[in-house]
């Protein structure tokens, strides 16, 4: 089987899984709504404040959801032994790193669409900039979040304390798309900057780290 | 060996108290930070040996995924363990120095917040090396350091255009920068010491950690004979 055949029956297995038993998404969505209630309490979401901070809410928020699916990508696979069956296959490696990308990376958009009105009726939020930018940024920044995060999900699950280890290697190599996304955002809603400079920086993360995990997952994958 | 691990040792001490008498003694009084601008000597060198040892660390992991030498994967640990350490040395030093300077012990400045994710990134480093379990742990964490060194570049573009405040480079910075022959001479001997310091406690981690491997193979190895000799039977 070629690449692409392995890929979408991997990512439609996945998302058929997914639609019959919504734990990815439920468990995300709820999480993400406890994080936005929660955050309501540490500042004052009201008025002309909230715009400014927003966009670091609205992805601290996603961010923290997002673990919650990552960890579940490959839990998946150990039952039965299917993380093995693949791998004494000859399926190619990046195929199934492909697919679970691309099914992480639309859980997190499903969640971004059922959060963000959320966010701005808790948050009274208007932006002041053109929104249709938002939705560029969404897109690259969650690539951003799942690329990274299902390779390194894939890391986590072969060590001692699997769902602890995933954002504590995540969250630091994370850290300059996590500022990138915040910026952009902000600079959107509050119409203060440009955010020219960050949807590009955000552009060149993807570019990179995808290539990087390309390169490495199969000998991540095969690593005994 | 041994002999050479002794001279050298001998030689660093005899460096480290020289570039304490440069730094603190033979170095000319700064004009308007006065003597708090000596911990630059230590801070500077510290910073450039944290730096070296992170790029051996790249270059280290980079090897072991190409040719698997449990060896390359001792030195990608052991400069990865004493960056972090010299890197910490940075992370202190600064603050005690920016306190009376700046008024202010910490800021979110480019190179501060750069130097401290470069801290956090290999610090979650050493964490997946702990946490991994057995044979697969060089591999995972030689992913996870070139993951880290070419987010290096990408986290200080990205803060540098965020805010700075650090100084601007001394050395070869713009028109006015540049220092006395006297402070280049405590830095550079300081740099020295440090480097030679930071080398000779690579060799003791390094050495520690074939130890550990060897012991390893062996205890593996054993078991396997255990099991043919009783199924021999």
């Amino acid at each position: 089987m070629s690449l692409g055949q392995v890929t979408s029956a991997t990512l439609k297995k996945d998302l058929r899984l997914e639609w019959r038993s919504k734990d990815a998404i439920n468990t995300m969505i709820f999480f993400a709504l406890l994080v936005v209630v929660i955050f309501s309490f540490a500042f004052d979401p009201t008025a002309e404040e909230s715009r400014r901070i927003a966009g670091g809410l609205i992805w601290v928020g996603f961010l923290f959801a997002a673990v919650v699916a990552l960890n579940q990508t490959w839990a998946r696979e150990l039952r039965n032994q299917a993380l093995d069956a693949f791998r004494v296959s000859p399926a190619p490696a990046n195929a199934l790193f492909i697919a679970k990308a691309a099914g992480n990376f639309i859980f997190v958009m499903v969640l971004e669409a059922v959060m963000a009105p959320l966010f701005i009726v808790f948050y009274n939020l208007r932006s002041v900039g053109p929104s249709y930018q938002l939705a560029i940024v969404a897109v690259l920044a969650t690539w951003a979040l799942v690329v990274n995060g299902t390779f390194f999900a894939a890391m986590s699950i072969r060590t001692r304390s699997r769902e602890v280890m995933l954002p504590l290697i995540l969250f630091p190599v994370s850290i300059p798309a996590l500022l990138a996304m915040v910026q952009a955002t902000t600079g959107i809603l509050t119409g203060d900057f440009s955010p020219q400079f960050w949807v590009a920086l955000l552009a060149v993360y993807d570019v990179v780290f995808t290539t990087v995990c390309l390169l490495l997952f199969e000998t991540v994958l095969h690593a005994e | 060996m041994k002999s050479t691990f002794y001279i050298l040792a001998i030689l660093a001490l005899g460096l480290l108290s020289l570039g304490l008498y440069q730094g603190l003694v033979a170095a000319p009084t700064e004009l308007t930070m006065g003597n708090v601008q000596r911990i630059f000597y230590y801070h500077v060198p510290s910073a450039w040996t944290a730096f070296l040892l992170f790029f051996v660390n790249f270059l280290a992991s980079i090897m072991y995924l190409v040719r698997r030498n449990p060896r390359t994967d001792a030195l990608a640990v052991t400069t990865a363990e004493v960056g972090v350490v010299f890197c910490t040395v940075v992370l202190v030093t600064g603050p005690l120095w920016a306190k009376p300077v700046w008024g202010i012990w910490w800021t979110w400045d480019a190179r501060l917040t750069s130097t401290l994710v470069l801290w956090l990134i290999y610090v979650s480093y050493l964490i997946l090396r702990r946490y991994a379990s057995g044979g697969q742990t060089p591999v995972l964490a030689a992913a996870l350091a070139i993951f880290g060194f070419v987010d290096v570049p990408i986290v200080y573009l990205s803060i540098r255009f965020f805010r700075t405040q650090h100084p601007q480079p001394v050395i070869g910075g713009g028109e006015n920068s540049g220092l006395d022959p006297a402070m280049w001479k405590a830095l550079l001997i300081n740099w020295a010491a440090f480097l030679l310091f930071g080398f000779l406690l690579c060799w003791i981690r390094y050495r520690l950690e074939r130890l550990r491997q060897t012991f390893e193979e062996t205890r593996a190895l054993e078991s396997l004979l255990e099991s043919d000799v009783r199924s021999a039977r």
